[in-house]
């Protein structure tokens, strides 16, 4: 058995993780969330050279050809480095989803420039407050155009290519419409966690292509490959969270001692370590059936993606506490994480969704053996 | 990342399924388990004890007992992912087990350290062919996780020393022939620094075994008293003075030892939601149902890959990480929650008991009373979390008012 990433996949974390420690990324983040940048193109253009938009791109068009594995390790640390940048939505989505694409002319047009990273991509999903899902949307395709109103779009206002869920005849699929189209509206909402940014679009005849348009499943498949991805970004960011706490519980000093030496503190830490244990090995079943395009994706997907949301969740919030006072300042990076855990929760669909998804597939799979 | 064997790995493991299939019987599912043939004892362990002691010495005269142990010592120098993969073959089988975990598993390897050579070749390898039980005398009415504060004790005279004093929570010293034994024979010196340990023969005169009876009814336990029970000096293990020492090798090895909690689990809440009514409709179409489903396969499958993990770390030579605590925490609450909740989904009914063990209610109760015991043996939720925070984060440890007291100066809250 090796239920471990390889040595070369574990290289490529390290060298990552350095990346992001000598740009200091955290720093980046809080930059963004109090100027007016929408993203650091700075840091974008670092993670570009270093290959990472083109990771899971066949070089036959213009990518590394490696698999997936490879970017859930980029994954994790970019939850760590909590980076202000639209990774998420350009690589795990609206990239995967050309990828999985039977069509490719779409390919040939757009996976180099994404792999590039001339081209910035998201995936335009969420219609109104709630979960969007594979069959409620509202957008329709007809005859090469799209119209329809989606709000909250990831990194919406940076992406120069959408990647639109929308009802096609009885079917809801995916299509492509490039943001500087006729009949697309661009307007940035202020977001819950500024390091980030969204906008709602809204299409009018715009011109689209089709991606998939023949199996409403396209979507779930998307949806199960980003979840393991966001999982592992999400277990990143739990694990630089519970480390903070950590670090602060060992320096900080009450009643004549270090507060981590007082059970109330250390049996937290020992809870956001079991969550954040739990998370991660249910993320490493998640990597094995992403890469493997296994049949238990859509258990392994929701699995990792609900444990992971949990633990990000535990750890942001545990950390805050753990730091008192100073941790619920503006000052303190905690609240950094906290935003983060609560967007990257928010991002493909929320914990109920996923919780139902996950109890759905275990009964459609007759899991677990 | 793939669950394959190595070239090496599939060799042992054919050879070890071919061995199981000869001499066992196959399990048709997870809960065909071995079932002993009468239940006569307190414990209900008669003719389960005989046939695992007859088990036992099956595999040892094949070479398939206490596998990662010296062959000299009656083991097989087996390497601890070969030892992980004869327990997932044997685990396929109906086999009788649960009485040689403490000898083999823990007085064993705390001989293996501590024991002359000629003791060693004198009770390890009939250790290993299982016809003779140990029992681990440790904890007593005023040290459970304060392990330490034990009063049980010890004086030597010329070469021989005199035990008195009461131990609990003995696991089977009701039927046990050897036991491992922490003493203080210090009182003057501070908690760590004055006890003293042993091995014995438990047919020793003067040693009273008492059974306790737990909340499931069952007596697996027992209170155990010394009233001047001798012991010659040729049975410590260990310096005089240093018996925490060697009771922390003991304990390591017990928490590798203690594994996942059984009783129901997610299979067994997953199949009662789909069979139960709930307002007119299967429990798992309702929505808090199936939050409740979701949160325990999240544990479940996050157990079940956390020990993957540790095999891979064994299979590549590493050092698994001390995640057991892990499994014991979440498994002991996960087994308390599943039973309670499946319980409540079955409403009225669940409360009338069952001794049927094919019977659904059986389980749940059996669990909801079992679960309690399982999260205080072995080191109870709050000092594995203690070990988490200190052994796997390296937190600094509590402050302890009486480790450099003298052990009589310190206040017990009790008059004796």
């Amino acid at each position: 058995m090796n239920f471990e990433f390889s040595d070369d996949q574990l290289v490529m974390k390290e060298e990552v993780r350095k990346l992001f420690e000598k740009e200091d990324s955290v720093k980046r983040n809080r930059n963004i969330l109090e100027g007016d940048e929408n993203f650091d193109k700075d840091l974008w253009n670092k993670v570009v050279e270093m290959g990472l938009t083109a990771i899971t791109i066949p070089e036959e068009h213009g990518g590394i050809g490696l698999g997936f594995l490879e970017l859930c390790v980029v994954a994790e640390e970019m939850g760590r480095a909590i980076a202000p940048i639209p990774y998420s939505s350009s690589v795990y989505l609206a990239t995967t989803a050309i990828i999985n694409s039977s069509n490719d002319d779409v390919k040939k047009e757009y996976l180099p420039k994404l792999a590039a990273g001339e081209m910035i991509g998201t995936f335009a999903h969420s219609e109104e407050l709630g979960t969007p899902t594979s069959d409620n949307a509202k957008t329709t395709f007809q005859n090469g155009k799209l119209s329809g109103e989606k709000i909250a779009v990831p990194d919406g206002d940076i992406a120069n290519l959408f990647v639109v869920s929308a009802k096609s005849g009885d079917k809801v699929g995916l299509f492509l419409v490039d943001a500087d189209s006729k009949g697309v509206e661009i307007s940035k909402a202020e977001c819950f966690d500024g390091s980030r940014s969204y906008a709602n679009i809204s299409f009018k005849d715009a011109d689209a292509k089709i991606i998939e348009d023949s199996s409403s499943e396209a979507i779930d498949k998307l949806l199960n490959q980003a979840a393991v991805l966001f999982a592992f970004e999400q277990v990143g960011g739990a694990e630089a969270s519970m480390n903070m706490a950590k670090e602060y519980a060992m320096g900080r000093y009450a009643f004549g001692r270090q507060i981590g030496s007082f059970q109330a503190i250390k049996h937290k830490l020992a809870d956001m370590y079991i969550s954040l244990t739990l998370a991660r090995s249910n993320c490493y079943f998640g990597a094995w059936a992403l890469g493997n395009d296994a049949p238990e994706l859509p258990v392994a997907a929701a699995t990792a993606r609900v444990s992971a949301t949990k633990a990000f969740y535990e750890c942001s919030k545990e950390n805050i506490q753990t730091h008192g006072g100073m941790g619920a300042t503006w000052e303190f990076d905690c609240h950094l994480f906290y935003r983060r855990a609560r967007l990257l929760s928010a991002n493909i669909g929320g914990q109920s969704l996923w919780k139902d998804k996950l109890v759905s597939s275990i009964e459609r799979s007759n899991l677990p053996q | 990342m793939d669950f394959n064997d190595t070239a090496e790995e599939a060799k042992f493991r054919k050879e070890a399924s071919d061995w199981l299939s000869a001499n066992a019987e196959k399990k048709e599912h997870s809960r065909d388990i071995y079932r002993p043939a009468e239940m006569t004892g307190e414990g209900g362990e008669s003719s389960a004890l005989q046939d695992a002691k007859d088990w036992m010495t099956k595999k040892y005269e094949a070479g398939w007992a206490c596998l990662h142990w010296p062959k000299e010592y009656g083991g097989r120098d087996a390497t601890a992912i070969e030892r992980v993969i004869w327990a997932q073959e044997e685990s396929k089988y109906k086999v009788p087990g649960g009485f040689h975990e403490i000898g083999q598993g823990m007085a064993g390897p705390t001989m293996m350290l501590y024991a002359t050579e000629e003791q060693k070749k004198q009770y390890l390898p009939p250790m290993a062919k299982g016809q003779e039980i140990w029992c681990q005398l440790f904890s007593e009415p005023g040290a459970g996780s304060d392990l330490a504060g034990i009063k049980t004790k010890a004086e030597l005279d010329g070469d021989t020393w005199t035990i008195n004093g009461q131990k609990v929570w003995t696991s089977g010293a009701h039927y046990s022939d050897y036991a491992i034994l922490v003493t203080r024979s210090d009182f003057n010196a501070p908690k760590h620094k004055g006890l003293t340990y042993f091995f014995l023969d438990m047919k020793s005169p003067g040693i009273e075994v008492r059974p306790i009876r737990q909340i499931t009814g069952g007596a697996n336990f027992n209170e155990v008293y010394f009233t001047d029970v001798k012991i010659p000096d040729s049975q410590r293990l260990g310096e005089v003075g240093d018996g925490w020492k060697v009771a922390l090798t003991t304990l390591m090895n017990e928490r590798l030892a203690v594994g996942d909690a059984s009783g129901v689990d997610f299979q067994e809440i997953f199949e009662l939601t789909k069979e139960s009514d709930f307002n007119g409709e299967n429990a798992i179409s309702n929505g808090g149902v199936r939050e409740k489903l979701a949160d325990w396969y999240c544990e479940y499958a996050g157990l079940k890959y956390t020990k993957m993990r540790n095999i891979s770390a064994l299979s590549r030579g590493d050092t698994p990480g001390p995640d057991a605590s892990i499994t014991k925490i979440v498994s002991a609450n996960k087994l308390q929650d599943i039973a309670n909740f499946g319980m409540d989904l079955m409403d009225n009914a669940s409360i009338i008991k069952s001794d049927d063990k094919d019977d659904i209610r059986a389980l749940f109760q059996g669990s909801l009373l079992g679960a309690p015991l399982i999260r205080i043996a072995g080191g109870t939720d709050e000092i594995l979390r203690n070990i988490i925070a200190e052994q796997v984060l390296g937190m600094p440890q509590d402050v302890r008012v009486d480790k450099t007291v003298p052990f009589n100066e310190i206040p017990s809250g009790s008059k004796n």
